[in-house]
């Protein structure tokens, strides 16, 4: 893919790219029906492992909870040697300080969620201040909520506007923005506020933040991989992609890798340029590994659940 | 706590082979006729050698059909015809035929898995498309068998007698089923000719015909090459013709029964427009194009072959095309992730080639997508070319294969114009998010089938045949029916005997 654009001039978004739905189906069901087997499959359930962002984003969480669950991201299955760590953990800005400790010095990265998340329903100065608490606390990855409320009212000046602002405040911390899909609700708005995301400055676009249904469809990822491969083709860079929220399977990951391989190429299937926000995926994954080293199912027993 | 490295070194992730098993087919070394219900030996003596395009291997020896064993296959659908099958009551004859499909749908692997041997197709194509149609071919006919009267209101209608019936090698058993299925519902017998690369499939469907018990003589196959096809079409005692396949042999065919009162269906070859407004979904149209041309490597009568871009797009559109052909797997047909398998036969493979070479003298600039292709076998890249003109040859002559020439066009009259402006006109594409664009140009396009924001969709219920040279008469639906029954009004002279 070459570099053609330099500087980057603006699109006018209102023209993004029609998405045809029928179509968008056809082409998913056809990466469901790649067969992945033997080595390529060991292969992508560990690369998988190593793509996700292990998510925990309640209410309740305690320093106790974020803790193990820190603990978990850097021994998945210690008892089965040779297996990667996850890519990072994602918290909420008030659990970013304790995960940071946990993790330090093992490559784990912490992302913290950020700008209102999860409803995005706060002044843009809350927003600064959420995000700027978050990267002084020392998170590497900051996963940011877009207003979704200005978006469905066609502001896109100020969705823009906000996303190159929250990026400012990041510094040198890796911005994901969430577009939130499950509440733009067609493809077409998918891809544009894809593409409003990545011209404002997006290192990752996002699909979901998990509270809302639906999540990461693969209807929906596949139409932000389209994007993120426009924009590549158009400015030379490259932007990665998170699908999150419904992805607990190991079969759904392989077939998500599949995917991104098929529209985006190798050099995306790195946790550089592909992450899995998920929190059950990984012992899914695990059982899978477990059964294509040993050829024994186990029960979920054998895999700690955080 | 004990630190553990974040590893994310991993090598390029290619998908391991997943070859479909061959275990389950049964082949045998040797076929004969199917004639009058029974295995016969050719009265030619001779036999001739399919073979598997992907490794050149060769599959079975199959019988060569010469003047005589067609006369004996016509005397056997004449009889089978007279005595049972035109008498018959046509709910008998809808249970026979759902029967056939009931059976071709128990053994569809094994379908599906000798027609990509045969034929060099995907086994995804032939797994998810090829077999499941022709199953469905004769499950949507047999439904029609006891309903004629509604079919054709206000009309007596009657079976026109004995079809002779010559199909090709793109889709074997699918235009099997496309002949067979209609011609039975009305009542005709049926003599039918594979073509001389694929004939496996069909020689697979007479053993399920015989499975299904269906009467003796109703459906001969008759297995050789053109000189086989033409006894068909000069014998005296064939009422119908139906032929699939190029626009030569097709004109052929319609100089020798000039006269001789025979009816005649014929499909023949196509170079069909796709068409990309600059508000079309674009990504979608991508995969539309690729759907369009490389499906079933471009071996297809109504293949996408000439795409037409506005001018706006052009650009984008074929930097996403090159960007997605990149990614196509090209190779062993039986791999269940292979995109695009082997090129039918080697004298096919010539062809493509020669006009790729065509192409470049013409001085298109072209592009083969970056694949390996397999070392031995008949393999072809997908291939584009841009700067040509619409008096290119490799415009206007249809290819056949996995080639495509593109064009761009600024405004809709002109694009209409240039996608009428050719002999044929078997079918079209239109991608545009406008509705009523596509009322406009779809009305206007002259085609057979013209596809709206997709490419190459088939169904039994929807009539398929082109405009010009690319044939006349319509297979499937109630338009295929009618080609395979006489119909007379109520009250007027002429009896059905009679006539």
């Amino acid at each position: 893919m070459t570099k053609r654009n330099n500087p980057i001039t603006l699109p006018d978004f209102s023209k993004s790219t029609r998405v045809d739905k029928v179509g968008v189906e056809e082409r998913v069901s056809r990466f469901q029906k790649r067969s992945i087997k033997g080595e390529a499959k060991l292969q992508g359930l560990k690369m998988a492992l190593n793509m996700i962002d292990l998510t925990t984003l309640e209410g309740k969480d305690s320093p106790g909870k974020v803790r193990q669950m820190c603990f978990k991201a850097q021994h998945l299955h210690d008892v089965h040697p040779g297996l990667p760590t996850v890519a990072a953990v994602c918290v909420y800005p008030s659990m970013v300080g304790i995960a940071k400790k946990e993790v330090a010095g093992s490559g784990v990265k912490v992302a913290s969620v950020s700008a209102a998340f999860p409803a995005g329903q706060a002044p843009i100065d809350v927003k600064i201040r959420d995000t700027r608490f978050a990267v002084d606390e020392g998170a590497d990855e900051i996963d940011m909520v877009i207003s979704r409320g200005k978006y469905l009212a066609g502001e896109y000046n100020f969705v823009f506007d906000e996303i190159a602002t929250i990026k400012e405040a990041s510094g040198n911390a890796r911005l994901k923005v969430i577009l939130e899909t499950g509440e733009l609700v067609t493809l077409d708005d998918v891809r544009r506020a894809s593409d409003i995301a990545m011209y404002a400055g997006a290192d990752f676009i996002k699909t979901s933040t998990g509270k809302i249904q639906p999540a990461a469809t693969m209807q929906v990822t596949y139409t932000m991989l389209q994007a993120i491969r426009d924009f590549r083709l158009e400015t030379g860079i490259k932007v990665g992609m998170k699908p999150a929220g419904g992805i607990s399977s190991a079969k759904l990951a392989l077939h998500n890798l599949v995917m991104v391989k098929e529209v985006l190429g190798n050099e995306w299937l790195t946790n550089d340029g592909f992450r899995f926000g998920a929190s059950s995926l990984a012992n899914d994954l695990l059982m899978q590994i477990m059964k294509v080293e040993t050829g024994i199912y186990q029960s979920s027993d054998y895999f700690a659940i955080d | 706590m004990a630190k553990k490295k974040n590893t994310s070194e991993f090598p390029k992730w290619n998908y391991a082979p997943a070859p479909e098993s061959t275990s389950h087919i049964q082949l045998k070394d040797r076929y004969d006729l199917y004639i009058g219900g029974k295995w016969v030996k050719p009265l030619s003596k001779k036999y001739f050698k399919t073979i598997n395009p992907a490794n050149e291997k060769t599959l079975a020896q199959v019988a060569y059909a010469n003047e005589k064993d067609v006369d004996k296959a016509v005397k056997a659908a004449r009889k089978a015809y007279d005595e049972v099958w035109s008498k018959m009551e046509p709910s008998e004859r809808a249970k026979y035929m759902y029967r056939i499909a009931r059976l071709m749908q128990e053994r569809a692997r094994e379908f599906a898995v000798i027609e990509s041997l045969d034929a060099g197709k995907v086994i995804r194509e032939s797994r998810d498309v090829d077999v499941p149609l022709a199953c469905n071919h004769f499950f949507y006919y047999a439904g029609w068998a006891d309903k004629l009267e509604y079919a054709f209101p206000n009309r007596k209608v009657s079976p026109i007698g004995v079809a002779g019936q010559i199909i090709p090698w793109n889709f074997p058993l699918l235009m099997a089923a496309w002949k067979i299925a209609p011609a039975l519902a009305a009542g005709n017998t049926v003599v039918l000719k594979p073509a001389e690369t694929t004939p496996l499939t069909a020689l697979k469907l007479a053993e399920v015909i015989h499975d299904a018990g269906l009467p003796d003589g109703v459906v001969n196959i008759v297995t050789g090459y053109g000189d086989t096809g033409a006894a068909i079409v000069n014998h005296p005692d064939v009422d119908k013709i139906a032929f699939t396949g190029s626009t030569n042999v097709g004109k052929i065919i319609q100089k020798a029964i000039a006269g001789t009162g025979k009816k005649a269906t014929l499909e023949l070859g196509g170079k069909s427009a796709n068409i990309i407004m600059d508000d079309a979904p674009l990504d979608e149209a991508v995969e539309g194009i690729v759907n369009g041309i490389f499906f079933n490597q471009g071996h297809v009568c109504c293949a996408g072959s000439r795409l037409f871009v506005q001018e706006g797009v052009a650009d984008k559109v074929i930097e996403k095309l090159k960007h997605r052909m990149d990614s196509l797997i090209v190779g062993d047909p039986l791999d269940k992730n292979t995109d695009i398998g082997a090129i039918n036969s080697r004298e096919q493979l010539g062809m493509i080639h020669k006009y790729i070479e065509i192409g470049r003298k013409e001085g298109a600039t072209m592009y083969q997508s970056n694949c390996e292709l397999p070392s031995s076998g008949y393999y072809c890249a997908p291939t584009l070319f841009t700067n040509v003109a619409q008096s290119s040859i490799i415009v206007q002559e249809e290819i056949f294969g996995p080639v495509l020439t593109i064009q761009t066009f600024r405004t809709t009259d002109e694009v209409i114009q240039k996608a009428n402006n050719t002999p044929y006109g078997l079918a079209a594409g239109v991608w545009t998010d406008k509705g009523s664009r596509i009322f406009n140009v779809t009305t206007k396009l002259r085609a057979g089938v013209v596809w709206a924001n997709t490419y190459n969709q088939f169904d039994p219920a929807s009539p398929f045949g082109g405009y010009k040279e690319s044939g006349f008469g319509r297979e499937g639906g109630l338009h295929g029916l009618s080609a395979y029954v006489k119909q007379n009004e109520y009250g007027t002279v002429r009896s059905v005997e009679n006539v």
